[in-house]
């Protein structure tokens, strides 16, 4: 019963003043904040390339970097280590514990410009330049040949990079989606 | 009381299925007589108990109370265990110890926990909340504002995407209830509706996504369509009654009943509206099972109805023939638990456990089924039903639809989410609990 209740306020709530509508009864205390202020935080990167900042980087210039700061958590070549490889990729039809990678299973680039940035190395997150990000992000497309060597990573290719199985994908719950 | 006499009440209240299990009500019709039979049949097992005298802790006075209560030393060893208690670089998981409590609450510290970079120390004056996006004014919102606003409170599970992923396993995994099913807890929670702050950050008509983000080292974030968070999301602050755990998040998490434990994003420090999903990593990648034939599954959004056997289980030998209670915790993020049923014979025949009241929607509910266990193997098992009208698949239901691993995992190892088939318990005849497939 609890449920329902607060269901129905909510229902109600949008029925009576419409999505987007100033809801009266609230204490009002949110302070309002520019989007430029909020640009330190604002660091997710959108699938259609929404989010990708200025700068770019290739394969070529990613190696180095990637020794330097990544190999000795995921190995040399990629293979792993001390954490998981990023290199390879078996048919995902090889079985539902089939390990996913960059190269069997990413439907998105966005996705490892995101990731790289927000969380890696590990203990030093958030502390690459954005060329260097776009570098190790050419360098681990082209570990799959998904682009080659020299192709430069910037805010429109990125987004233009199509994964090799984008299309693998079924929602779980189609009625529930967006 | 003679045994005989006590065997024959017993069976007056008749077994309703297969290896000694009783009506669930059998408590309540037979009452005092079920209750003395019990008694007589162990009575008539075991000696005479020694006379009573004063124990040493009745002869002085107890010690002093203290400020903030912490449990008998003689329960230290009923623990979360851990899979990463050093924090190496990697992530960090905590289960709850299923077969040690009871009830439907998780205490809070031993509710379980996941974090990618451990739990950051917040100071909660600092803290901020910022809400942005496709929105008609961005605002931002500190705790003590939060604490102006209108609260609820809800009995809600939180779960892991990867809980009982060891049961993909093709064979029986030697393990406990806890290392098996440890990453879902149930708690209390307190805090400010989401759409309460929408509402006030306007939504703009074309946002159908938000994503929720942590202030955690890796800055955790999912995506969360519009219509959940309008439904029941909470902003929560509290956790049976006291601050959200560290570990839980605090001084804030998105509460989003029934879903996936990882969208349920802790430390929670920015939600963004959007027009599409944000495709993070969690969500393109990690919470996405790979299905038999190459395919995975996407927004595998919902915890769907589950249950497993708590007592008896492995680790909790039976100490000889006679009465013992199963009991287990049944939920679903469709609503209600409406029927549990309990099997002793593997799945061959079955009995209606009670369910212990209150039933909340997307909360544990506890059952509960009388059992004289006659001292030969037996095969313990039971199957969850929600008031949607969703049961339980069959393991064999499951593996068809969802596969089966290729090797034995790790226990650690989450070769896939989301299994929600029946946990199988198997005794023999020393009373060892052990996990099987039936
Ligand atoms: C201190 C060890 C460490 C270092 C150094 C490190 N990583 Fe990682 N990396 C991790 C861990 C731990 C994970 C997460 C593993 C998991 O989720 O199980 C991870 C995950 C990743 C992933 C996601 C892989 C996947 O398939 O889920 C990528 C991509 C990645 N790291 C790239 C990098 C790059 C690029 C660098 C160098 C800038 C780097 N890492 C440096 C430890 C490290």
């Amino acid at each position: 019963m609890f449920t329902r209740e607060f269901q129905c306020t909510t229902v109600l709530a949008i029925l009576a003043f419409g999505l987007g509508a100033a809801f009266a009864q609230t204490p009002n205390l949110g302070e309002p904040i520019d989007e430029v202020d909020i640009a330190a935080w604002d660091i997710d990167i959108l699938p259609d390339g929404t989010g990708l900042p200025p700068g770019n980087g290739t394969a070529a210039q990613g190696e180095p970097i990637y020794a330097q700061k990544c190999a000795v958590c995921h190995g040399v070549n990629g293979e792993g280590g001390i954490s998981l490889a990023l290199a390879g990729g078996e048919p995902l039809t090889n079985g539902i514990d089939t390990s996913k990678t960059i190269g069997n299973f990413w439907p998105y680039a966005s996705t490892i410009f995101d990731y790289t940035r927000r969380a890696m190395p590990w203990l030093q997150p958030r502390t690459l330049t954005d060329d260097e990000v776009y570098a190790l992000t050419a360098y681990l497309l082209a570990m799959h040949d998904i682009i080659d060597e020299d192709e430069v990573m910037n805010a429109e290719t990125l987004a233009e990079v199509q994964m090799p199985n984008r299309d693998g994908f079924i929602p779980r719950f189609p009625e529930r989606m967006p | 009381m003679p045994k005989q006499d006590s065997m024959r009440r017993w069976e007056d209240l008749g077994p309703v299925a297969e290896n000694g299990l009783f009506d669930r009500r059998a408590f309540f019709k037979g009452g005092a007589a079920f209750a003395a039979t019990m008694t007589g049949y162990t009575l008539s097992e075991s000696s005479r108990a020694q006379a009573l005298v004063d124990d040493p802790w009745s002869a002085t006075v107890g010690t002093p109370t203290g400020p903030y209560e912490t449990r008998s030393r003689f329960e230290s060893s009923v623990v979360r265990t851990l899979t990463n208690p050093t924090g190496a670089p990697r992530s960090q998981q905590s289960r709850t110890p299923h077969h040690l409590i009871d009830g439907t609450f998780t205490p809070n510290g031993l509710h379980f926990a996941i974090s990618r970079t451990g739990p950051p120390d917040i100071d909660p004056e600092q803290h901020r909340l910022v809400i942005h996006g496709l929105v008609r004014q961005p605002l931002v919102f500190t705790l003590d504002s939060l604490m102006r606003y209108p609260m609820e409170s809800r009995m809600t599970f939180v779960e892991c995407g990867g809980n009982s992923a060891p049961l993909w396993s093709p064979e029986p995994i030697d393990a406990t209830v806890q290392s098996l099913h440890g990453y879902v807890s149930c708690a209390e929670w307190s805090g400010v509706m989401l759409s309460t702050l929408l509402d006030e950050v306007g939504i703009d008509p074309s946002a159908t996504w938000l994503l929720a983000e942590g202030s955690d080292a890796l800055a955790v974030h999912r995506s969360v369509p519009i219509s959940k968070a309008l439904d029941d999301a909470m902003i929560a602050l509290y956790q049976n009654g006291e601050r959200l755990m560290p570990g839980n998040g605090y001084p804030m998490r998105l509460l989003l009943p029934g879903w996936e434990g990882n969208m349920n994003v802790k430390w929670l420090r920015r939600i963004e509206l959007l027009d599409q999903p944000a495709m993070s990593i969690y969500e393109a990648k990690t919470y996405a099972p790979i299905l038999p034939n190459g395919k995975a599954y996407q927004f595998y959004f919902l915890q769907e109805v589950k249950s497993f056997i708590t007592r008896p289980s492995p680790s909790l030998s039976l100490s000889g023939p006679g009465f013992y209670e199963i009991s287990g915790v049944a939920y679903s993020a469709n609503g209600r638990i409406s029927k549990v049923m309990v099997s002793a014979d593997g799945g061959q025949s079955w009995a209606q456990a009670a369910l212990q009241e209150p039933v909340l929607p997307k909360a544990f509910t506890r059952f509960r089924t009388p059992w004289r266990w006659d001292g030969g193997p037996a095969v313990l098992q039971s199957r969850a039903w929600d008031e949607a009208g969703n049961v339980q698949p069959t393991r064999t239901q499951i593996v068809a639809a969802r596969g089966e691993a290729t090797r034995v995992p790790s226990i650690n190892g989450f070769p896939s989410q989301h299994y929600n088939g029946p946990t199988s318990w198997g005794i023999d005849s020393d009373g060892e609990v052990k996990h099987v497939y039936a």
